[in-house]
C-alpha cells in the first residue's frame, strides 16, 4: 500500500466514527487508578441493557489527573461533553441524558469542546487550556492510543511520508534550525547529535528510545505512551532513516505494564502496514524496533548506562567520550533520544523548523511536558511553551495551593533537581535559567510544596533516593552522598552542628566533581538549592532544634490542648495506631509522648468545631514532664531501629 | 526448589530466547514473573543456558531492584515512596504497616500471607499517598486507612483456609 492508499483508509474509518454517538473513556494509568475500568464496564452493562449500539472506546489521559475517571461523550450534530469523576453511580444519567435524550447533564460537566453552549465552560478558554500548549499531547485523550488509522488520520506518519522523500542532511539541517534540544532532561542540541551520529563511521548503526523514565514524581514519557505511542514510533523510524539504522529499541521500565503494552501493540500494528519492517513504504529503508524492559534501576535512565542495560549487563555507566552517536550499543553508532524527544520530530518535519522555533525562548525552543503533583489544586500532565514562569504553572493550570496553605517551593527535576523559592515564582522556565537557578529541567516532573512540607526532610529524602539508587562506581557517589544523607538526618533529629551546613557544602562540590555520569553529577542539587534558597529552615534545626514545618519527627510533637478537647468525643482515642492517648469517657485526653509516633492521625480527625489538636516545635514547648517522655520515646525507637 | 515440573517448564522457557547476553534480563523477568522470585537454581540454570559465570547472572540479578530471591507473600503490599507520596507522608504508611503486620520492608508476615515492600515511584501521584495490594491501588491513604485496608485480604484468607481445611478433611488430604 502507498502511504496515500493507507491515509484513505484511516480517514474514512476516523469519518465513520464521527458519524456516530461514542463515548472516550480515559484508561490511561492515571484512570484506572481512579477506577476508569468500573466506569467503562458500567458504561458497556448500561448500553446493553437498553440495547443501544454506541461504541465505548478507551482513549489515554487528557492530562486532567485530578478528574479521573475522565469520560468524553460525542453524538453528530451535536457538541462533545467532557465530564469529570466518573463513578459507576454516574452512568446511567449520563446515556438517559446525553445518549438517549436532549440533557447533556452539563452540571456534571467539567466543559465542553465546541463553542457556543451555555451551562458549561467551554474547555479551550479555561485558564489552564488558555496558558497550554499541546504538540505531544495533542492527540492524548482523543484518539484510541491501540488503533494505529486514528493517529493517521489525525496527521500521523505524514511526516514520515514526507522524510523518506527528502535526502538526510536536509532532514538534519531543519531539525538543527528547529532548535530542539534533548527533552531527557540535559538539553543536548537534538539535530548536533542526529549529525555526530549520521556522520560516525561503524555499521550496523542503532536508534534507541530512552523510556526509563525514573525521577519518582515524574510519569510524562508513561503517558505519552500509553495515550500517543505511534507518534514516538514515527519519530524513531525518521531517526534511523536520517542516520541509516536498521534496529531500535525502546527501553522501558518495568513498572508501566501498561505502557509495555501499548507500546507492542503500536509495534504490531506498524508493521501490518509496513511502517515498520523492510522496505518501508516502498523506500528502501529498513527498520525494525524491539521492546527492552528495564527492571528498576534508576541510574538506567543515564545513556551509556542504559546501553549496558540493554546489552544484558548491569547497568552502570562509563566514561564519555567516546559518545553513544559515536560508540554507543556494542559499541555501534547509536542515536539515543528521549520519548519526548522523538514525539517532537514528525511536527518539526510537517510544520517546519520556522513553525517550531517561533515557541519558546531564545535558547529553549518548542513546548515542555510537566507532570503536576504534591499540593496543588488540578493535579495532571501539562504542556506549556518554554518560557512560561512558575506562577502560571502553579495558579492558572494547577488551580493554586489547596486550603488556605501558603506556598513554599516547587521542586523540580526529581533527585537531580532543586527547589525553586516564592521570590523566583516569575522566572522563565527554560533549560538556561533553570540551570541559573541551580537546578535542571530534569525529565520533568514538578511537585509543589506548602508550608506543611520541610525542605530539609525534601533534600532528605532526595538524597536518600540517590544512595539508593547510586551504582556504587564511583566512590564520591556511593560514599559522598552517603555522608551528605547521614548530615541531613543529623540535622532533622536536632543532632545537627552549625559547622555542618558548610560541610554539606564542601561535600556536594566533591560529589559533582568525582561522579562519572549525571546521576552522581547532580545528586547534590536537591541539597545546594535549599541551602541556598532556605539556609533560614537548616538553621532552625540545627540551632533551635525547632522544624518550621512542624514535621521532622524528632523536634515536633503532636499535644491536645486540654481546653479545647471536648472531652466526650473519642475519635482521637479510637484511632491512634499506637494507643497512646488516654483519658477516660468525658475526661480531658492526653497523648503519652513516649508512645506517640507523629503519625498525625488525632490531628486528622479531631472534629473541626474543636481543632483540639496542635503541632509543637522545638518540643520544648511541651510542658516539661511531656517534654521529658517525648524524649525518652525518641530515644527507644532509634534503638529499636539499630 | 523447583522440581522436574518446574525444571521442564523453565528448559521450556529457555528454548523461546536466543543464547545471547542480552536474553539475560528479559529472561530472568519472565522466570520471575511465573514463580513470583529467582531461586538459586533457576540462576545456575540460566547461566549454563547462556555460557556465562554464575556470578554475572547473580550480579545482574542483584544489581536490579525488581529482582527477588525469596518468594513474596500471598497479598504483596507495596508503598509508593515517590516524591509526591513523600510529601503526602508515605513514610507514616509504612511505619504504620510495620506495626501493624509486626515485620519490616522486605519480610513476610503472618505465615506467607502479606509481605511489604517499599517501591520508588509508581506515578499514581495525584493520589498520593498510595499502597498498592497485589495490584489493586489504594488512594489517599492515612496510616489508619491503610490498616483498614488489609482486613478483606485477612478475611479472603482466612475464608479459602478454612474451605481450604474442610475439603481437605474430605478426601483425606490437606490442601497446599
Amino acid at each position: 500500500m502507498t502511504f496515500q492508499e493507507i491515509q484513505s483508509q484511516a480517514k474514512s474509518e476516523w469519518e465513520d466514527l464521527q458519524k456516530k454517538a461514542c463515548i472516550l473513556i480515559g484508561t490511561a494509568t492515571c484512570g484506572r487508578a481512579a477506577g476508569a475500568l468500573n466506569t467503562l464496564e458500567a458504561f458497556q452493562a448500561e448500553l446493553s441493557r437498553r440495547h443501544i449500539e454506541v461504541k465505548t472506546i478507551q482513549v489515554g489521559c487528557m492530562g486532567l489527573c485530578y478528574a479521573e475517571p475522565l469520560v468524553t461523550m460525542a453524538k453528530p450534530d451535536s457538541f462533545r461533553v467532557v465530564y469529570g469523576n466518573v463513578t459507576p453511580e454516574l452512568v446511567p444519567r449520563l446515556v438517559e441524558g446525553y445518549i438517549m435524550g436532549d440533557d447533556p447533564c452539563l452540571e456534571l460537566a467539567l466543559g465542553t469542546l465546541e463553542l457556543g453552549e451555555g451551562g458549561a465552560p467551554y474547555i479551550p478558554e479555561l485558564p489552564r487550556f488558555e496558558k497550554e500548549l499541546r504538540l505531544v499531547l495533542r492527540r492524548c485523550g482523543y484518539i484510541d492510543p491501540q488503533n494505529i488509522n486514528h493517529y493517521i488520520a489525525n496527521g500521523g506518519y505524514s511526516g514520515l511520508a514526507e522524510t523518506l522523500m527528502r535526502p538526510p542532511d536536509e532532514i538534519i539541517e531543519q531539525v538543527k534550525r528547529s532548535g530542539l534540544r534533548g527533552r531527557g532532561g540535559a538539553g543536548f542540541p537534538t539535530g548536533l547529535k542526529w549529525e555526530f551520529c549520521r556522520k560516525a563511521e561503524g555499521e550496523p548503526k542503532y536508534v534507541v528510545c530512552n523510556a526509563d523514565e525514573g525521577d519518582p514524581g515524574a510519569f510524562m514519557d508513561r503517558t505519552i505512551l500509553e495515550s500517543d505511542p505511534q507518534q514516538v514510533i514515527e519519530g524513531m523510524i525518521i531517526g534511523a532513516y536520517v542516520v541509516g539504522a536498521r534496529q531500535g529499541y525502546i527501553y522501558v521500565r518495568a513498572e508501566y505494564p501498561l505502557a509495555v503494552e501499548r507500546v507492542k501493540t503500536a509495534l504490531r500494528q506498524a508493521e501490518e502496514l509496513g511502517l515498520l519492517g523492510d522496505n518501508i513504504l516502498g523506500s528502501g529503508l529498513s527498520f525494525r524496533i524491539e521492546l527492552a524492559m528495564g527492571a528498576g534501576a534508576f541510574v538506567s535512565g543515564e545513556e551509556t548506562a542504559l546501553m549496558a542495560a540493554v546489552e544484558g549487563e548491569m547497568s552502570t555507566p562509563r566514561p564519555r567520550p567516546p559518545y553513544p552517536a559515536q560508540a554507543g550499543l556494542w559499541g555501534k553508532p547509536t542515536l539515543l533520544n528521549n520519548v519526548k524527544t522523538f514525539a517532537n520530530i514528525p511536527l518539526i518535519i510537517e510544520r517546519g523548523a520556522d513553525w517550531f522555533s517561533s515557541i519558546g525562548t531564545e535558547g529553549s525552543k518548542g513546548t515542555a511536558v510537566f507532570t503536576l503533583a504534591g499540593k496543588v489544586n488540578k493535579k495532571g500532565l501539562t504542556e506549556v511553551p518554554m518560557g512560561i514562569t512558575f506562577r502560571e504553572i502553579i495558579y492558572d493550570i494547577g488551580g493554586g495551593i489547596p486550603g488556605s496553605k501558603s506556598f513554599k517551593a516547587i521542586q523540580i527535576g526529581g533527585p537531580s533537581g532543586g527547589c525553586i523559592p516564592p521570590s523566583l515564582l516569575d522566572a522563565p522556565i527554560d533549560y538556561d535559567s533553570l540551570r541559573q537557578a541551580g537546578s535542571m529541567m530534569g525529565s520533568g516532573g514538578l511537585i509543589v510544596m506548602d508550608e506543611d512540607n520541610c525542605v530539609v526532610d525534601a533534600a532528605k529524602f532526595f538524597l536518600d533516593f540517590t544512595t539508593k539508587e547510586s551504582c556504587g562506581k564511583c566512590t564520591l557517589c556511593r560514599l559522598g552522598t552517603l555522608q551528605m544523607f547521614h548530615i541531613l538526618e543529623a540535622i532533622t533529629r536536632g543532632e545537627g552542628k552549625p559547622e555542618d551546613l558548610d560541610l554539606l557544602f564542601e561535600l556536594a562540590e566533591d560529589v559533582k566533581l568525582g561522579s562519572l555520569c549525571a546521576l552522581g553529577g547532580t545528586a547534590p542539587n536537591p541539597v545546594l538549592t535549599t541551602l541556598r534558597y532556605f539556609r533560614d529552615e537548616y538553621e532552625a534545626h540545627v540551632l533551635e532544634k525547632r522544624c518550621p514545618a512542624k514535621l521532622c519527627p524528632e523536634l515536633t510533637a503532636y499535644y491536645i490542648l486540654p481546653d479545647k478537647c471536648e472531652r466526650g468525643c473519642e475519635h482521637c482515642v479510637l484511632t491512634c495506631p499506637t494507643e497512646a492517648i488516654k483519658g477516660e469517657k468525658g475526661e480531658v485526653k492526653f497523648i503519652d509522648q513516649e508512645k506517640c509516633v507523629n503519625c498525625g492521625t488525632c490531628l486528622d480527625v479531631c472534629p473541626p468545631e474543636y481543632n483540639a489538636v496542635v503541632k509543637l516545635s522545638p518540643i520544648s514547648q511541651l510542658p516539661p514532664e511531656d517534654a521529658a517522655a517525648k524524649e525518652r520515646g525518641i530515644a527507644q525507637r532509634a534503638q529499636q531501629v539499630a | 526448589m523447583i522440581g522436574t515440573q518446574g525444571k521442564e517448564r523453565l528448559a521450556e522457557t529457555l528454548s523461546s530466547y536466543s543464547k545471547e547476553r542480552k536474553s539475560l534480563i528479559p529472561l530472568l523477568e519472565e522466570v520471575q514473573g511465573e514463580l513470583g522470585y529467582l531461586p538459586k537454581e533457576v540462576m545456575q540454570e540460566i547461566a549454563g543456558f547462556l555460557a556465562i559465570p554464575e556470578v554475572e547472572v547473580y550480579g545482574v540479578a542483584t544489581f536490579y531492584n525488581q529482582f527477588r530471591f525469596v518468594p513474596r507473600g500471598k497479598h504483596h503490599v507495596r508503598v509508593c515512596m515517590g516524591t509526591a507520596c513523600h510529601l503526602a507522608g508515605g513514610k507514616l504508611i509504612l511505619e504504620a504497616l510495620e506495626r501493624e503486620l509486626g515485620i519490616k520492608v522486605g519480610e513476610t508476615a503472618e505465615g506467607g500471607e502479606f509481605s511489604l515492600e517499599r517501591v520508588a515511584c509508581v506515578g499514581c501521584c495525584m493520589l498520593a499517598p498510595v499502597m498498592i495490594i497485589g495490584e489493586e491501588i489504594h488512594p489517599k491513604m492515612t496510616p489508619f486507612k491503610s490498616e483498614e485496608a488489609l482486613i478483606p485480604y485477612r478475611q479472603k484468607s482466612e475464608e479459602t483456609n478454612s474451605s481450604k481445611g474442610q475439603a481437605g478433611a474430605k478426601t483425606g488430604k490437606r490442601g497446599e
